[in-house]
């Protein structure tokens, strides 16, 4: 019997319209995880780099990681998986929410799209029953709106339903996939879903999870969950509020906004505004939302609640969590009422709340500069506020400028000219960031933006303070009961981490220390997204739950794998080495591995180089960031080492890069 | 203190089990219908899978419905009609609040068998402290509380045809009804060999 995973995969063929089930391997299990693990292996094994995002032959897979569907509390995350139409990349975005539980209810690890459908269509997963149904009466409904109609078609309230809304099926390059109160926003996993002819997947299951070791899982279960009342009652003291507690940042509950809104630049991420918080906006903004604010919500098995209904007069009911709060408002240097609205829009067209407000703010700037002219952008409206209605309107139809700004700053900057390219300033890898320009150097986040294959800060960092704490009482007084460290070394770097001095950015940590702690924190990352389980009960808050000590015991007794910390660690670093395998076959080397040019003010080009330098070797890469054969054949991956020798990426004899990207359509 | 004199039959004192829900707590979040689920399952925790809770979350968050009901009786036949309730502005339909298992919808039965389901407050051996849908509810919209109730042994409630029983009784005397019984019991037996 399988545990934990069911050992059968969906795969959908939408050229031929054919479905089969398809068992899976358990040693594969054993060696990838799941979910992103597994995906990442499909992705290799099935998926060249001559193939584009928009190619038939590129898939999409959809995972539930392998602890999804047990009672793990707050594990019920769909990993899903394909190549970015704008990072030409492995995309791998997540989303929490009800859909990976019941798809394992139904009887599946994953659903693996390949092909295109002549027609919109929507998949129906009812347990052992799979159908491929006519969407066309749904082609331009919102994501939202098309899980409700789906809903009501089937008269089945508990289906669960992932749907694109008009962004995805015009391929917008940040389109989302929307479920409910969560999506799968980033990468353009939306793009490949509509380009795939495929408007929505709808799953009911009604089967078991079995666990291989039930009493003492349900005691790992118990211990997790009153770990979560303890760290409830005592936020973590001396940091900002939404780094306090556990879950995603807690942006429908909290209203204190004085860090984002003065820390975050506005606009096209230019504007600073170190005085804007006050105690009239404070009021305005607070009003503003618990006017709207009809309940806060929680995703499958989990007590956070981390997310929120939102009814605006007028609007639709939608739902909201975490930082869409305000990238709208701070993209529009207008207010949060503004940016509720807007997002409501936003979410029924399913677009990546990270990008689509930047690529917004970008288009304007450009306008203002004369770059952009009213011939391009014919009937725009006088009020800043509603110029961004107008475009956000135009991208999702790829209407006029709109079909050049569909494909994201960087992509829409080369195709505009002028002296665009400046404007698209706050790319990683073609990609929009978090708006954040700093002035000192962070060695920590440098190694995080540089070589973050998910390319969002907020999916890789997490455990380790952002910043020292003032006084060495008070760090001593955090690493008391600090016991998620794997290696005691890890509170002495923080005990010794001081604000100013000798010991303080951009020397301390130092080069060693960071690479210990950037592989840390993406390590606790990349095992959440194999095991389905939410970052805000593990790698993103400081002090969670779940740790790299009681996780082997999860495999084990939910998955019956035997496990420990030294074979888990291997593995989470096998399927990370497997990702980067991916994208270096697609082209990616050393110089991609940067963060946006202005992030910080005071550079060190120097240590930037010793840190990628040391990094690259500590993870077993070479100069360029390819893994090495040796380090490839350490992990059981010599099947990558030969498929780079055969491309001459690597060469037979050491481990120097012997050709340029392939796939990369132009130089830098 | 002087002392009482029983007038009917004596007092007992019985423990009432109540869940408590707080339909303004629920986040929707389904943790009740995991611990359920797993704690029903054979051998206890080996599997889990809401279909088989006997506790559900009716929830439409889009109208802000968000109902846990525990499964009660079995009924073999649908509702003639419903009532609609409006509280607070919302609506709620009448299946919202019924914890039945019956024709008209597929939860509190059992996915395979079709059998009826029925909460049993996590009757078991050792007792939980609180029923598993309530530990894991840490929204607390399920809270659970135990009251004391004295009630008249009397009153304990009687099988059916007990009561039927002693009606016979009153009619025709206790005697008669034993030599019946006798007769019946030495028929179905047939004569000794």
């Amino acid at each position: 019997m399988r545990y934990a995973e069911k050992g059968f995969n969906l795969e959908v063929d939408l050229t031929r319209g054919s479905i089969e089930r398809v068992a899976t391997d358990p040693r594969e299990t054993e060696l990838y995880l799941g979910g992103l693990g597994t995906n990442a292996k499909i992705l290799w094994d099935r998926v060249p780099p001559e193939v584009e995002a928009f190619s038939p032959d590129n898939l999409l897979i959809f995972a539930a990681g392998l602890l999804c569907g047990t009672p793990a509390p707050g594990c019920n995350r769909t990993i899903v998986s394909t190549i970015s139409p704008q990072t030409k990349l492995m995309a791998f975005s997540m989303m929490g929410g009800f859909w990976a539980p019941e798809l394992k209810f139904a009887g599946y690890d994953k659903v693996i799209f390949r092909g295109k459908s002549p027609n919109l269509v929507y998949l129906w997963i009812d347990n052992d029953k799979v159908e491929i149904r006519d969407a066309s009466h749904l082609q331009g409904k919102g994501a939202i709106e098309t899980a409700e109609l789906i809903r009501q078609e089937l008269n089945e309230a508990r289906a669960q339903v992932a749907a694109i809304g008009l962004a995805g099926e015009n391929r917008v390059y940040f389109a989302s996939i929307e479920q409910g109160h969560s999506s799968a926003s980033r990468g353009g996993i939306g793009a490949v879903m509509g380009d795939k002819g495929l408007k929505a997947i709808a799953v009911r299951g009604t089967g078991d999870i079995n666990i291989a070791r039930p009493d003492e899982f349900i005691e790992l279960c118990n211990e997790v969950l009153e770990y979560i009342k303890v760290r409830e009652e005592k936020p973590i003291p001396g940091v900002m509020p939404i780094l306090a507690r556990l879950g995603s940042p807690q942006e429908m509950q909290i209203h204190d906004e004085k860090w984002h809104t003065e820390s975050f630049m506005w606009g096209n991420s230019r504007h600073r505004r170190k005085d804007f918080w006050n105690e009239e906006i404070e009021k305005q903004w607070t009003k503003t939302m618990e006017k709207a604010r009809k309940r806060l919500i929680s995703c499958y098995n989990c007590s956070l609640k981390c997310a929120a209904t939102l009814s605006i007069p007028g609007l639709k009911t939608y739902m909201m969590k975490c930082f869409s709060k305000l990238t709208y408002t701070m993209a529009a240097m207008s207010d949060l009422d503004f940016g509720l609205k807007i997002a409501q829009r936003a979410t029924e067209y399913g677009v990546d709340a990270f990008s689509t407000p930047q690529v917004m703010a970008f288009a304007l700037e450009l306008y203002e500069n004369g770059i952009l002219t009213a011939d391009d952008m014919p009937g725009l409206p006088a009020s800043n506020e509603e110029r961004f209605y107008w475009l956000l309107d135009r991208i999702v139809r790829r209407e006029g400028i709109g079909n050049v700004l569909a494909n994201g700053t960087y992509w829409a900057a080369k195709e505009i000219g002028k002296g665009a390219e400046e404007y698209a300033h706050n790319n990683i890898k073609k990609q929009e960031q978090l708006p954040l320009k700093l002035s000192m150097l962070n060695p920590i986040y440098f190694l995080m933006y540089a070589t973050g294959e998910k390319i969002n800060i907020t999916q890789i960092e997490g455990q380790f303070p952002q910043m020292p704490f003032p006084t060495r009482e008070e760090r001593e007084d955090f690493v008391k009961d600090w016991f998620q460290v794997p290696d005691e070394k890890f509170k002495q770097y923080f005990l010794d981490w001081e604000l100013r001095g000798e010991k303080s950015f951009p020397y301390y940590p130092t080069v060693q220390m960071c690479c210990d702690i950037v592989d840390w924190q993406e390590k606790m990352h990349y095992i959440d997204d194999a095991l389905g389980m939410c970052a805000g009960l593990s790698s993103f808050p400081l002090k969670p739950p779940y740790h790299i000590h009681n996780y082997p015991k999860f495999i084990s007794a939910g998955a019956g794998i035997e496990m420990d910390e030294a074979k888990l660690s291997q593995a989470a670093k096998r399927y990370r080495t497997l990702v980067r395998a991916v994208n270096t076959r697609r082209g990616m080397r050393r110089k991609d591995d940067k963060p946006p040019e202005d992030h910080w003010k005071k550079r060190f080009p120097e240590l930037e180089k010793e840190l990628l330098d040391t990094y690259y070797k500590f993870k077993g890469w070479n100069k360029e960031g390819i893994p090495t054969k040796e380090s490839l054949h350490e992990l059981g991956l010599d099947y990558v080492s030969k498929d780079f020798i055969q491309r001459g990426i690597l060469t037979d004899k050491e481990d120097t890069p012997s050709k340029e990207a392939s796939s990369e359509p132009e130089k830098q | 203190m002087e002392e009482a004199v029983p007038v009917m039959a004596e007092k007992k004192k019985k423990i009432v089990k109540i869940i408590k829900v707080d339909l303004d707590k629920c986040n929707g979040c389904r943790a009740c219908e995991v611990a359920c689920s797993a704690f029903h399952s054979s051998p206890k925790y080996s599997s889990n899978n809401p279909a088989r809770s006997r506790i559900r979350v009716i929830h439409d968050p889009l109208r802000d419905v968000y109902v846990p009901i525990r499964a009660g009786d079995y009924t073999p036949a649908e509702c003639t009609g419903r009532h609609t309730y409006s509280i607070n502005g919302k609506e709620y339909d009448e299946c919202s609040f019924c914890g039945v298992s019956c024709p008209s919808r597929d939860i509190f039965k059992e996915p395979d068998s079709n059998l009826p389901l029925k909460c049993d407050m996590c009757e078991s051996d050792p007792p939980l402290a609180e029923p598993m849908c309530v530990q894991w509810c840490l929204a607390d919209a399920l809270t659970y509380e135990e009251r004391e109730e004295e009630v008249e042994e009397e009153e304990e409630k009687r099988e059916e045809m007990e009561i039927g029983l002693e009606s016979i009784a009153d009619k025709y005397g206790l005697q008669k009804i034993m030599d019946a019984v006798a007769r019946m019991s030495l028929s179905k037996k047939g004569p000794k060999t």
